[in-house]
């Protein structure tokens, strides 16, 4: 009877978060945090490299955090939470991809003179 | 009566499994509304109508210590989950309180920016940039708000009722969605806060 109970009890502990994985998600999420900061406010590399450099950094920070903080990778077998976040984290890719795309394409392929037609002639958008 | 607890500690486990995970499902649909909100603010970004750029706006070492306040409140929610796994009523309290605390200054630091650019003459009617701005900050802001009234109605009833077994899966959920808000915050620094400084 004690065993059983014992090993309930440790199979909690066991799934169960400790201090060192929140100070290990904090200090380097502050790391994190402070890296970018001082690349942009001392302008260090041209802007497509700053901008793929802070986007990378936050795309990390998020991974650390949902390891440290929402322990995603202590899940146990049936991953449901993982594999909605990843069918859901594809939805929004296809959404912000594609209103990024579109609208930039936009801009593009429209001069300035088709835009004063469309506006003073036509019926506007 | 010793299988009957095991298998009341496992049918209880399995049913808090269930919740998180239904509650798992609600934060990744509020993710993919955070989602576009952040679409439209890059589309928008460029759309000042004649007003500030994001580069006039927005002021670099608030908006860091802005992040910062989030980022602590976050791992002192983490802390009380550690304590409410020790069963240690007194630790909850004080972590959760102090979450709070963190947490009601970075939405009165986020309001008072707010209030700033507005007093400036540049509130959400000035262009499509601001519009957007301040939808995305707002929302973040509003759900800030909720955690936060949510927080405080735990902790009267951790000190009215005790560290109850429903009662320590709402504080687990409130947990997921303060760290959540926290992801969610960690975009809004980078593409609006670190991006108008490039």
């Amino acid at each position: 009877m004690t065993n059983v109970i014992q090993t309930t009890d440790n199979l909690k502990e066991n799934r169960g978060p400790k201090l060192s994985t929140y100070i290990t998600g904090f200090a380097s999420s502050i790391f994190l945090t402070l890296i970018p900061y001082f690349l942009v406010t001392n302008h260090i590399g041209s802007t497509y490299v700053l901008l793929t450099v802070i986007l990378f950094f936050a795309l990390l920070q998020m991974i650390v955090q949902l390891i440290f903080f929402l322990h995603l990778g202590r899940e146990t077998k049936p991953r449901w939470k993982l594999a909605v976040m990843i069918s859901f984290v594809g939805i929004i890719l296809i959404i912000v991809g594609g209103s990024i795309w579109i609208m930039a394409h936009l801009n593009y392929s429209m001069s300035l003179l088709q835009l004063n037609n469309l506006m003073q002639y036509g019926e506007g958008f | 009566m010793n299988s009957v607890t095991t298998l009341n500690l496992k049918k209880e486990t399995e049913n808090n499994d269930k919740t998180t995970l239904g509650f798992w499902i609600y934060l990744m649909t509020d993710l993919v509304m955070f989602g576009v909100l952040f679409a439209t603010y890059t589309v928008l970004r460029g759309n000042t109508f004649g007003g500030p750029m994001d580069r006039n706006v927005f002021n670099l070492p608030f908006a860091l210590s802005e992040t910062l306040i989030l980022l602590t409140s976050s791992f002192t929610c983490g802390l009380a989950i550690l304590a409410l796994q020790q069963k240690n009523k007194i630790q909850v309290i004080l972590w959760f309180s102090l979450t709070f605390i963190l947490g009601i200054t970075f939405l009165i630091l986020e309001l008072s920016e707010f209030s700033k650019l507005i007093s400036e003459g540049n509130s959400w009617q000035r262009s499509g940039f601001l519009s957007a701005y301040f939808t995305l900050v707002g929302t973040h802001g509003l759900h800030i708000t909720a955690g936060l009234i949510w927080m405080i109605i735990c902790l009267f009833k951790i000190w009215k009722e005790g560290l109850t077994s429903s009662l320590s899966r709402k504080l687990t959920l409130l947990s997921l969605f303060w760290h959540f808000l926290d992801i969610v915050w960690i975009f809004i620094f980078t593409i609006v806060y670190l991006m108008s400084g490039i």
